[in-house]
């Protein structure tokens, strides 16, 4: 009976976050349509979220482009098929690993950024402050930081797309003798214009989410240094699980049929 | 002008406010006292529906605060925060005219740049502060930019949450000094909550004392010394034996 209570507890519980979560998010996309909007938070959001990221983006769209040439190279060499280097790399870094990676590294850079900044105003006060000189915190924070990180990504993504190919191409050219002309060529053939599409919409999507997730953990922390950790923590651990179930759902819309 | 009856607020099993009853006229300089933890902090951020109340109704000129339009009510206050509570992002002049930037206050920037080094003027701070981050200041100057910021755009009632504390003695006698003269010379309302007795003698028209969820006394300042309760005599007096339980 204890155990079936504490099952219930918890799965009451589960729900009440997804509740909270939802008003939040529904709260925050009600602030879209509804001035007034603050394009200095805005543009601010952009340069720490986009341009700021992309040193780290790139050198993980890099590294992996070129060890997944590599891992191609030596699976394929067990049944002589070598030669699809440049398509599993092409495939592999637009539907999947770009999009992940670099959701997962802006969870881990920004969401986490976002979470101990917000946090820290929260205890510090600032968050008071702010609605005291009638500012909506959510319009202030929230907004700018979501529909940056929203509309940047794609970017970012496409970006890491593009060095990580670029980093397959550079393994597979100089040190395991592809021809570059025909390199090119196989990863321009093979690649269609949803599997672009899907990359972009599960940049958005992620981004989406690594901001939310920063800042409804960050507007929900706990008093003091605790508090702070605690849901910068809670924030790149939420996101990264729900970008990876959210990256499921999208390859599946995408790619089931 | 702001007047609080029958208030409740419970946070969990903690019932803070249990019935606080509390009038402030227009033009007064109210202080509230009280221990840690008595929900003083409470009591000012319900005022200004920061917290919501379980039961009872604040109203300031007779409008409930929590209705109405909510930023042309917010408009009428300004707050000096514990901490100052000063942006860590934006340079000292936007935080002083943060207000005067956006809202139904935007001024152009150059102005609210002119009004800002003007307010940080009055609070004792030269104009070359102006582009240092918060961060760069000491607790004293950044109390100070925090008094620039609540009064930057001329508010008619103004709070100020724990004004002295962490500051040294001298720090807070200026402070002490300038909520004195900018209140006076602004003609606003003020309510001041601390638990220091050299800013209520400095501060304060009147006095009302928080204990146990309830205003346990209130009066005139020049009152104070001759309350005739238990709790305000030792209260003021900083005794550690009383009706007031001191936990050791």
């Amino acid at each position: 009976m204890t155990m079936l209570a504490s099952v219930g507890a918890g799965f009451l519980g589960l729900l009440a976050a997804i509740g909270r979560l939802a008003m939040f998010t529904g709260q925050t996309l009600s602030h879209l349509l509804r001035p007034p909007f603050y394009g200095r938070e805005f543009a601010n959001a952009l340069m720490q979220i986009g341009y700021f990221s992309l040193p780290v983006v790139g050198l993980t769209a890099f590294f992996t482009g070129g060890a997944l040439a590599l891992q191609i190279y030596s699976g394929g060499a067990r049944f002589s098929a070598e030669a699809v280097v440049p398509q599993i790399v092409a495939i592999g870094m637009v539907r999947e690993l770009g999009p992940v990676l670099v959701g997962l590294m802006i969870a881990a850079r920004v969401t986490s950024s976002i979470a101990a900044e917000i946090a820290t105003m929260k205890v510090t006060e600032q968050i008071d402050a702010l609605v005291t000189l009638s500012t909506h915190p959510m319009k202030y924070l929230t907004l700018p930081r979501v529909l940056a990180a929203t509309l940047v990504m794609p970017i970012l993504v496409a970006v890491g797309d593009i060095i990580g190919i670029y980093g397959g191409f550079l393994v597979s050219t100089e040190r395991l003798g592809f021809n570059a002309a025909a390199y090119l060529q196989n990863t321009a053939d093979f690649l269609t214009r949803l599997d672009i599409i899907s990359s972009l919409a599960k940049g958005a999507v992620f981004g989406f989410i690594a901001a939310l997730m920063g800042c409804y953990y960050g507007m929900n922390s706990d008093r003091g240094a605790m508090g702070v950790g605690r849901a910068t923590k809670s924030s790149v651990v939420a996101a990264a699980i729900l970008i990876l179930a959210a990256n499921f759902l999208l390859t599946e819309a995408f790619f089931s049929a | 002008m702001i007047d609080l009856a029958s208030v409740h607020k419970s946070f969990g099993t903690n019932a803070v406010l249990r019935g606080v009853d509390l009038h402030v006229a227009k033009g007064e300089s109210m202080v509230v006292i009280g221990g840690s933890g008595t929900g003083k902090s409470v009591l000012i951020k319900s005022v200004l529906a920061l917290v919501q109340p379980d039961s009872g109704t604040i109203t300031v000129d007779g409008k409930d605060v929590n209705k109405g339009d909510r930023d042309a009510f917010l408009a009428r206050f300004g707050m000096l925060f514990q901490g100052a509570a000063l942006f860590d992002s934006l340079p000292v002049w936007q935080n002083v005219a943060f207000r005067l930037l956006r809202g139904s206050l935007k001024k152009p920037k150059d102005e609210a740049r002119d009004i800002a080094i003007e307010k940080l003027r009055r609070v004792g701070l030269t104009a070359d502060v102006a582009d240092r981050l918060p961060a760069e200041l000491s607790g004293g100057m950044q109390k100070r930019v925090g008094l620039a910021r609540a009064i930057a755009a001329e508010p008619e009632i103004i709070f100020f949450d724990e004004p002295t504390t962490g500051l040294d003695p001298i720090m807070a006698g200026v402070i002490n000094d300038l909520i004195r003269e900018i209140v006076t010379e602004m003609g606003a309302t003020a309510v001041t909550i601390t638990h220091d007795m050299t800013s209520v003698r400095a501060i304060a028209d009147k006095i009302a004392m928080l204990h146990a969820g309830k205003i346990r006394w209130t009066g005139p300042v020049g009152d104070m010394d001759a309350s005739g309760d238990p709790y305000v005599d030792q209260f003021i007096h900083g005794r550690a034996t009383g009706p007031i339980e001191a936990v050791r």
